[in-house]
């Protein structure tokens, strides 16, 4: 009697673990990132302290831009809400330790995607938000008008932890120029710097030029040089080793780009579900079950275009209308000259 | 036995609690990392740095390793801490006697300095120096030179460069005056102490240190030519001097806030150990006949410097953790170029915030050393 009793022990311990088991990779299957968002009910998202732009937040802190957008666009697919997120400004050098360390669960900051930080320090690029490229800023009573005018001596202001730092030797070095780097590690310090004439020119991702152009005591005394000496994709990173988060951030940002190509715009969204292209209505939730491969339900993308928009309404909104760059350039749809191409959601 | 067991086991607990707690973190790191695919090790330090850095004491540039860099940073911190601590010290002598002084001006305006400095934070009057007085400078094309050849400019300070001819000599020269200096006072105590003369050290050790070193320009063949900063032209409004030595202005900011703050700490130690001594001490100490040149020297100082030592070694040790402020205004200092830099272009946090620790640590611990040693000299003999 006793030993059958030990029998039947062993054997509901073993369904126990068992079941355990199939429930644990049920959940799994959610991703812990995307289990701990929804139960906090907000997207942790860590943002640069100040690029107008790509984040940058005004007096009442509301951060608005392009990369602030990406985190909005999550929230709203994830959580049902853009406006559920939890904003952290990071300096160049803080923002991977914060990521990695988990501390924040998007990383939306002008972050260049390269081989080195893809592969070696945990981190995963989940795609291109804005093509970029590094340029150099000068004075326009310095009469300098291209890079090959620079001459053995000049002092380049620009940020420490940043990819600029090592492109600016790559370029000084292939030209066989002297120069002083002045290293800050905040960008509102570079740009005084630089304003007050301690640097000759000013050098980083020319959107970023661009958009700290404004900041200047008189932004029409300085001109961006024509030349781009780097190729600068930025994107939103996230922790390597939750896929299915991973998943979510990327086709979140490809969903609002692929919105772009059809032209589903956060006011035509609803009226688009009995449009005849299935391909839109995809999009908009009114066909196939696209969500549930990532726990989500079908209106994920819907909620985006809705509450966030296209990518071509996050460009004018921040980008065109704000005067930073009015030509989108190479962010245009790859439909209309520009090297915007995302796989389809299908 | 119960009792050595009593005394045993709190010291067994506390053992075992610190090595789990350090166990508990490594474990932890070492998973997560792993979950992440972080790897750990050091071997990066030999590997190309690929980033330049503005102002360095060796020969260095993004070709060589990251070990190197380390140096780099390491050095101009080291810089930084040494002239800090020397003009600090300077100053806040002259400040804490000035307080003590019966002049009412000068005591006052001594007392405003200490107040006025050590209650605004560091990272503000850093901030101050660099950007406020920074914007005031000239550009280099406007700037008058100060004696005909220093020119103060928004782009750093440049000076004449001393270009030597048998520096060697020069410099045995001086060390031959320093020898005898050094001989020439042991037998003046000797003197002093058989036969009660007191010999004209101050004035034999002045000449000496001038005599010798002029000696080894006449007939040692050292000669001595200085290089004069020259204005250059890098575009219609930009411009720079050539040639001469600059001291860039993140440099001469970080070291005059560092200084200007941290004096005054140094002078309320100081005023605090000069009136640490009995007002009886002196009174003694004339009445037995000594100038009140040797009042000072030989009976207040070394009783005051007993009280003043130790407290300021406090001051140094803040000093030298303070330069590590120096990444908000780009002066390459350890935490700007390794901890900053280096940290972001190889992902190597743990590692790199580890050595970054131990290095600062161990310069903290060898100026208490430093510091405790000249201590235990200067403290009271019991015989």
């Amino acid at each position: 009697m006793f030993k059958y009793l030990k029998q039947l022990t062993s054997l509901v311990a073993m369904v126990a673990v068992l079941f355990t088991f199939t429930t644990e990779t049920m959940a799994a299957k959610k991703s812990k990132t995307l289990k701990n968002t929804q139960k906090k009910g907000f997207v942790r998202c860590g943002v640069s302290q100040g690029l107008p732009g790509f984040s940058n937040a005004d007096a009442a802190g509301n951060w608005t831009g392009i990369d602030v957008d990406v985190c909005r666009a999550v929230a709203a697919a994830v959580l049902g809400d853009a406006n559920k997120v939890k904003f952290t400004p990071l300096s160049a050098k803080e923002r991977f330790t914060a990521l990695t360390s988990g501390e924040i669960d998007i990383l939306s900051r002008n972050t260049t995607w390269t081989l080195s930080r893809d592969a070696d320090i945990g981190l995963t690029f989940v795609g291109v938000n804005f093509y970029d490229g590094q340029g150099f800023m000068v004075r326009k009573s310095s009469g300098i008008t291209s890079t090959s005018q620079f001459k053995d001596g000049i002092s380049a202001c620009t940020n420490i932890g940043t990819t600029t730092e090592l492109n600016m030797r790559d370029f000084f070095n292939s030209k066989g120029i002297s120069y002083e780097p002045v290293a800050f590690e905040k960008a509102d310090e570079v740009v005084a710097a630089y304003d007050a004439g301690r640097c000759d020119t000013y050098t980083t991702d020319k959107s970023g030029l661009a958009a700290q152009r404004t900041k200047m005591s008189n932004p029409d005394e300085h001109i961006v040089l024509p030349e781009t000496v780097s190729k600068e994709p930025l994107g939103p990173v996230v922790r390597q080793g939750d896929s299915v988060w991973e998943d979510i951030v990327r086709w979140s940002l490809n969903a609002m780009i692929e919105a772009e190509e059809y032209g589903i715009t956060s006011a035509n969204a609803d009226s688009m579900k009995t449009s005849d292209n299935p391909a839109v209505k995809r999009l908009v939730g009114a066909e196939g079950e696209l969500g549930a491969a990532f726990g989500l339900d079908n209106e994920w993308s819907l909620r985006i275009i809705k509450q966030v928009g296209n990518y071509g309404e996050s460009y004018k909104r921040n980008i065109a209308d704000t005067g930073i760059l009015p030509d989108r350039g190479p962010n245009e749809l790859w439909t209309k000259g520009g090297i915007l191409y995302v796989p389809p959601a299908r | 036995m119960d009792l050595k067991l009593q005394k045993i086991i709190p010291q067994l607990i506390t053992v075992l609690v610190v090595v789990l707690v350090f166990g508990f973190f490594t474990y932890n790191a070492q998973i997560n990392m792993e979950n992440r695919g972080i790897d750990f090790g050091y071997g990066f330090l030999s590997q190309e740095s690929s980033f330049d850095v503005q102002f360095s004491l060796i020969e260095y540039d993004g070709s060589h390793s990251y070990f190197r860099a380390y140096l780099v940073g390491l050095l101009n911190t080291i810089l930084v801490s040494v002239i800090g601590i020397i003009i600090a010290t300077i100053l806040g002598v002259i400040v804490g006697v000035a307080r003590l002084s019966p002049n009412y001006l000068i005591n006052q305006f001594a007392a405003f300095y200490v107040e006025f400095f050590r209650n605004i934070p560091l990272l503000l009057q850093i901030f101050f120096w660099y950007f406020a007085a920074l914007r005031a400078l000239p550009l280099p094309q406007d700037a008058d030179a100060m004696l005909g050849v220093f020119f103060l400019t928004i782009k750093g300070l440049y000076v004449p460069a001393f270009i030597w001819e048998n520096l060697n000599v020069f410099l045995y020269s001086i060390i031959a005056a320093i020898i005898a200096i050094v001989v020439i006072r042991i037998h003046a105590r000797k003197v002093q102490e058989t036969q009660g003369k007191q010999l004209p050290v101050f004035w034999i050790s002045v000449g000496l240190i001038f005599i010798l070193p002029l000696l080894s320009f006449l007939i040692g063949g050292v000669s001595l030519s200085f290089e004069i900063p020259k204005l250059k032209q890098l575009a219609a409004t930009s411009f720079k001097y050539e040639g001469g030595l600059s001291l860039p202005p993140e440099l001469i900011a970080l070291t005059l806030s560092l200084a200007l703050y941290t004096a005054t700490f140094i002078a309320e130690c100081v005023r605090a150990g000069i009136q640490g001594v009995g007002k009886g001490q002196k009174e003694a100490a004339a009445s037995i006949g000594l100038n009140p040149n040797q009042v000072l020297k030989l009976v207040v100082m070394p009783q005051a410097l007993r009280i003043i030592i130790p407290p300021t070694t406090n001051q140094y040790l803040n000093l030298t953790k303070n330069s590590s402020l120096a990444a908000a205004i780009a002066y390459p200092d350890l935490v700007l170029v390794f901890a900053g830099t280096a940290l972001m272009q190889t992902g190597k946090a743990i590692e790199i915030v580890s050595i970054t620790m131990l290095t600062y640590l161990s310069l903290s611990i060898s100026i208490s050393i430093l510091m405790n040693w000249y201590n235990k000299k200067i403290a009271i003999k019991e015989k």
